[in-house]
């Protein structure tokens, strides 16, 4: 077998645990491109967040995803089949295999909650018997038992979104969208409703995709992260890393809210000249982040430094540190090559005069 | 009042009942699809078709603005075709029905028209077509607003019905005007009114307790 096949095999096994592959999809609405060339992929049982501020394009993907928009030009394979060239007819088979949950969570109101989670399977044409009985295992699942013959009128937020999640669940599907699931939720029902995603993509190897603008729902649950921009994806990795050595400026404000910050009464303080002392921001993270960085510093750096704010942040099972340093401004040089030495990334932000 | 009056009011209370109920539920079998039509062919709509959308939007309006007594009168043709007279409380459900169904279409589609376009969203999304979008998510949500509304087409018939004396209808309208207006027996005026008050309101009684039961949506 020559080397070009041996490619192609492999390949063509890539692809098979590829259960979403966009390539370069645009899509324009009038003037605004809500798409500008987007690739990407999303591997079998895998959650990936997509993240962006509001008009991003993340509503217009997650809905090229099961056609319920059309992108202009570009590829979308689900499972390897490509879809963009299909009829309405024939996309239908193929939605049966993809779930949806909304922010508004979308549950019809004349139906009861097993009315609700059974309506897939009876689009599917399953038996009454049969749906009923599947509804009522999901009801279970989604922690909802006692409340199949509710209407969704008498649940709570989160209930409703667990019916949701219940009826995107039904028919066995190979990839979950998540279209901003918990943003009309509080935080707390937010964390149990992430929680419960956590536990499916667990126990059933179910593929998540989730669109979100909030930083904490990818922090959590997600394991991969793409960061959208005006229609772009303009910086993509696993979470842990994007988190700790954000590179997109639109990444970085995204994480503002989440990620130490170094407070606003320094900040001010802050200037340019040489003077005092510098203040840096020290980023470390993965395996260099479990090591004693702040002893072997000590040891080392005779000048003095001092922690000013910041901590250590665990996301997918990896320690994210971000700290902030004062060091006496003529040592900068010499603490930056020592840190970095240690694997830390070291970013100066500016100096005070005398102590901050 | 005399046992042969009450017999009167009995039997047009009856003339009554039968013209709208009759051109009730005609006007509820065809004003249902086609406020469902109106609304699945406009902008955005599941099956969207603005030509016909407009033709269809025309042709009711059109219905709409002739007065009932001259639909009454100019559909005489038509009733002689379907019923074979034109003459009669039968008869007086033609022009009944015809004006009651473009009436009752507007309502429905004024109640179709409001179901949240998510749901509509959400059962795409699971892959259902058209059909299932019409009978799981258009019509049951909207259930309230279209019994809600055939209630208030039930009640317009019910006045309607009145001018059907003109054909020779009989009915409650044709009463009062017999008798209690042109014979001057005001008792006959007094117990018609009495009569239509509590038809009327057991009607709209009916209507409100079953859209209530209809609605959940809290």
């Amino acid at each position: 077998m020559n080397t070009h096949v041996t490619r192609q095999l492999a390949e063509a096994a890539a692809r098979e645990d590829d259960v979403v592959r966009l390539a370069d999809v645009r899509r324009r609405f009038g003037a605004t491109a809500a798409l500008d060339g987007v690739s990407l992929t999303v591997r079998r049982g895998e959650i990936l967040g997509i993240i962006g501020r509001s008009g991003a394009g993340k509503s217009t993907l997650i809905r090229c995803l099961n056609g319920l928009e059309r992108p202009d030009s570009g590829s979308i394979a689900i499972e390897g089949r490509e879809i963009t060239g299909l009829g309405e007819a024939e996309l239908q088979p193929l939605r049966r295999r993809i779930g949806m949950i909304f922010q508004h969570f979308n549950l019809l109101s004349a139906k009861t909650v097993e009315e609700n989670v059974a309506l897939p399977l009876k689009i599917e044409g399953w038996t009454k018997a049969k749906r009923l009985a599947r509804a009522a295992e999901l009801i279970d699942l989604v922690g909802l038992k006692g409340k199949a013959k509710a209407y969704p009128s008498e649940l709570s937020g989160g209930q409703k979104q667990r019916v949701g999640i219940a009826r995107a669940l039904a028919a066995s599907p190979a990839l979950l969208l998540s279209d901003e699931a918990t943003s009309a939720l509080d935080p707390e029902t937010t964390r149990a409703i992430l929680t419960l995603l956590k536990d499916i993509n667990r126990k059933l190897g179910l593929t998540i995709l989730l669109i979100t603008h909030e930083m904490e729902v990818v922090r959590s649950i997600a394991d991969r992260v793409t960061v959208l921009d005006a229609g772009r994806i303009v910086e993509e990795g696993p979470v842990w890393q994007v988190f700790a050595t954000p590179q997109a400026q639109t990444t970085k404000s995204l994480l503002s809210g989440i990620r130490p910050q170094l407070p606003t009464h320094i900040t001010r303080k802050l200037v340019a000249d040489v003077t005092g002392e510098a203040i840096l921001g020290v980023d470390i993270a993965g395996p260099a982040a479990t090591g004693p960085l702040f002893q072997q510093l000590s040891a080392e750096f005779a000048d003095g430094y001092r922690l000013v704010h910041g901590g250590v942040d665990h996301i997918q099972e990896q320690a994210v540190g971000r700290f902030f340093i004062a060091v006496p401004a003529e040592a900068t040089a010499r603490f930056t090559t020592l840190a970095e030495r240690f694997g830390a990334q070291v970013e100066v932000l500016g100096h005070v005069a005398g102590h901050a | 009042m005399s046992p042969v009056m009450l017999e009167l009011l009995v039997r047009s209370l009856w003339e009554t009942v039968v013209m709208t109920a009759a051109s009730g539920v005609i006007s509820l079998v065809f004003g249902l699809p086609l406020g469902l039509a109106l609304v699945a062919t406009a902008r955005g709509g599941i099956a969207e078709n603005l030509w016909i959308n407009r033709v269809l939007g025309a042709v009711i309006n059109g219905f709409r603005s002739v007065p009932f007594i001259i639909l009454l009168v100019a559909l005489i043709p038509v009733t002689r075709f379907i019923v074979g007279t034109s003459i009669g409380t039968w008869a007086a459900i033609v022009p009944l029905a015809i004006a009651a169904t473009p009436y009752y279409a507007r309502i429905a589609e004024v109640s179709l028209r409001e179901v949240d376009r998510g749901l509509i969203e959400a059962v795409r999304a699971m892959g259902g077509n058209r059909w299932t979008i019409v009978r799981e998510v258009l019509i049951p949500e909207a259930l309230p607003g279209i019994v809600a509304g055939f209630t208030v087409t039930l009640v317009t018939l019910i006045g309607a019905s009145a001018m059907a004396g003109a054909i020779g209808a009989g009915g409650l309208g044709d009463l009062a005007i017999r008798y209690g207006y042109q014979r001057f027996e005001t008792s006959v005026m007094v117990a018609v009114v009495a009569v239509l008050i509590v038809l009327v309101c057991g009607i709209q009684w009916l209507g409100d307790r079953l859209t209530a039961r209809l609605d959940h949506r809290g």
